[in-house]
């Protein structure tokens, strides 16, 4: 039976084996000690592999996984994290924290309305804290339009 | 008196207006972090920690600042238990056994006051515990070569992957994963670059706060959402907070015992304030005459665990000053803390650094008084605190991670790396693998590594050197019990059900 637990332990050895093979390629430099850069990578990889076939051959009850609609409201998160991430440097800390903590809120909370007012109020409010109380160096609005 | 002339060097540094100020602040945000459901010390400590290091604090303030938190967030793990039968955070699971029963039972104050009085026996008693035990323990570490600190990070790894874990594969599974992340970056030996791919971003190495804001605030994200942020109302009625004397004087017993249980489990590498409340609640409730009590509101319920998992805090601030191993996921964040502020914990720490060492003691004693005083005549501000709806807390906890981390690389590199750990977090516990191991093994990989090449360039070469004293011995042999136990242990210490929250109570 295939389960979370031996999906992930599958995709842990394939990541130790390429984890080996990239420490394989490692350089030693020509004066180095008794171990060397690589042996403790090995080791490390030897671990993962021993304790990934352990969770194949043994895996625990299955967890109970969100699916279809579920899974959509967590790719949409995962998508704003993303975006807001490549958004925050070149439009600023104001417009791109509304929008994400807005779409956030309506995915907790439901209520388009309240988490529209919650994203206004959290881009405004945190940049105060964090530009004017706190003093971090945090650029309000895009490149260009001052502050 | 070596002891009082450097405590009194600590207060000298640490008690100015502006270090007290950070205090106040510090302890109150902690304390709503800790009662906030989700929001444990380790979340609350990661999230500040890189605000705290872009604000420009200097070692000593940030220490004050961030360690009022993580003793604040023990305080106000209790609160959301009494009233909610939610724990606030891990540690505070066992505080909802007796004390939502008592607020149910129109105690909630008592229950309340009971326990913040436990939180500061316990939290101030395992700090004095902190003062005497650190010295001498750092004069054992003295003698530490390469060979025992590979041993003991061994150990580390072993206990806290054995006893914070369901399953022993999975918890070595994830110190692997936490090693191996750490080797990402330049060696330092011989300055090749390793697991980078080329890529110029990954040469220092991966940030361990990216990591932990990743694993522990951004995963909690997800689970929210996934939850649908159960809107979290208050269900017992909460009166005019008076103070028990009479209650207090029958459970001091019970916060004298939780203190000194919790303070042997947190000192203990990998037990930590889980296993403290949870050893002090049974034992508690082994030797009471009145045994059939607890778990209907007891209040000796409420002060020994409370009392336990304070004391533990301060217990494995022990191992981590003196030995740079921290014995829990919050104190694996504290080392981050030092860390981040070029402080390196261990032995040398107490000889050549001791103001830090002493201003943080002083800093620890400063804030449970101040956390005294805020959380028992002034619970009732929490209380309120609490009914912050999840739809407005949660996208604001996770735009401070951003902001923490934005402010301290400014790379979107770092925060995409920063969402890719919340989800691996979020798989990882979904698969119930712990993601501390992780955490302690970015932060150790590269001393771990170190160690044991330094050791092989003593003995050059030859493998038997690690087993070659008898403190090394003990430690390996200590490693290996304290994977194994646990697999034993884990049938006979099985936790008592949760009490089950009345639906009538809870409103909307």
């Amino acid at each position: 039976m295939i389960r979370g637990d031996r999906i992930f332990g599958a995709v842990m050895i394939v990541i130790a084996l390429g984890y080996i093979l990239s420490a394989f390629g490692i350089q030693t430099s020509f004066m180095s000690d008794p171990v060397g850069p690589r042996l403790f990578p090995y080791m490390i990889a030897t671990v993962m592999i021993v304790s990934s076939l352990v969770m194949i051959l043994r895996p625990d009850p299955e967890a109970e996984w969100p699916t279809g609609p579920m899974l959509a409201q967590l790719g949409i998160a995962l998508v704003v994290l993303i975006a807001y991430a490549y958004a925050i440097s070149p439009l600023g800390f104001i417009i791109p924290t509304a929008i994400a903590s807005g779409i956030l809120s309506w995915q907790i909370g439901g209520k388009p309305l309240r988490a529209a007012i919650t994203g206004v109020g959290l881009g405004i409010g945190l940049w105060v804290m964090f530009r004017l109380v706190l003093g971090l160096s945090l650029r309000g609005l895009p490149v260009g339009w001052g502050m | 008196m070596e002891t009082l002339s450097n405590l009194a060097m600590g207060f000298g540094l640490a008690l100015t207006p502006f270090t007290l100020l950070l205090a106040i602040i510090g302890a109150f945000v902690g304390t709503i972090i800790g009662a906030l459901p989700g929001l444990g010390p380790s979340n609350g400590v990661a999230l500040l920690i890189p605000i705290s290091f872009s604000m420009g604090l200097d070692a000593i303030s940030a220490l004050v600042l961030l360690t009022s938190v993580y003793y604040g967030a023990m305080y106000g793990g209790r609160i959301s238990s009494i009233l909610l039968n939610i724990p606030g955070d891990e540690p505070a699971m066992m505080t909802t056994l007796d004390g939502y029963p008592m607020a149910r039972q129109g105690m909630a104050g008592e229950a309340l006051v009971v326990s913040g009085v436990a939180s500061f026996v316990g939290a101030f008693l395992a700090t004095i515990g902190l003062m005497i035990f650190a010295p001498y323990l750092a004069g054992v570490a003295y003698k530490f070569g390469p060979a025992e600190y590979f041993a003991l990070y061994m150990l580390a790894f072993c206990t806290l992957g054995g006893m914070g874990s369901n399953n022993q594969a999975k918890a070595a599974l994830s110190a692997s994963i936490g090693l191996a992340l750490a080797m990402v970056g330049l060696d330092k030996t011989t300055g090749m670059p390793r697991f980078t791919f080329g890529d110029l971003h990954l040469q220092d190495g991966i940030d361990f706060l990216v990591a932990i804001v990743g694993l522990f605030a951004v995963a909690e994200i997800f689970f929210f959402i996934e939850t649908h942020g159960k809107d979290s109302a208050i269900g017992v009625k909460l009166g005019k907070i008076l103070v028990p004397w009479k209650m207090l004087k029958r459970t001091s017993g019970a916060m004298l015992r939780g203190t000194g249980i919790g303070f042997i489990a947190g000192v203990l590498p990998g037990a930590g304030a889980s296993l403290g409340s949870f050893l002090a609640y049974m034992s508690e409730k082994s030797i009471a005459r009145d045994k059939d009590t607890f778990g209907k509101g007891n209040p000796k319920g409420v002060a020994a665990p409370e009392a336990g998992n304070n004391s533990a805090a301060g217990g494995a601030l022990v191992p981590m000053l003196t030995l740079g191993v921290p014995g829990s996921g919050t104190t694996a964040v504290l080392l981050a803390l030092l860390l981040t502020l070029n402080i390196t914990p261990g032995p040398l720490l107490f000889t050549e650094r001791p103001e830090v060492i002493w201003s943080l003691i002083a800093s620890l004693l400063i804030a449970n008084i101040v956390l005294l005083l805020m959380n028992v005549p002034m619970v009732k501000v929490f209380v309120h605190i609490l009914s912050v709806p999840a739809w407005v807390l949660l996208p604001g906890v996770t735009m401070i991670a951003f902001v923490g981390i934005y402010s301290l690389t400014g790379s979107s590199f770092d925060m995409l790396m920063m969402v890719g750990f919340g989800v691996l977090g979020y798989v990882m516990r979904k698969l119930d693998i712990p993601t501390v191991p992780v955490i302690l093994g970015i932060l150790l990989g590269n001393a771990m590594e170190d160690n044991l090449r330094r050791a092989m360039v003593l003995s050059n070469g030859d493998w038997t050197y690690l087993f070659s004293t008898p403190i090394a011995i003990g430690l390996w042999i200590a490693a290996i019990l304290g994977f194994i136990a646990p697999i034993f242990l884990r049938r006979l210490l099985k936790k008592p059900p949760m009490p089950e929250s009345d639906p009538t109570m809870v409103g909307d």
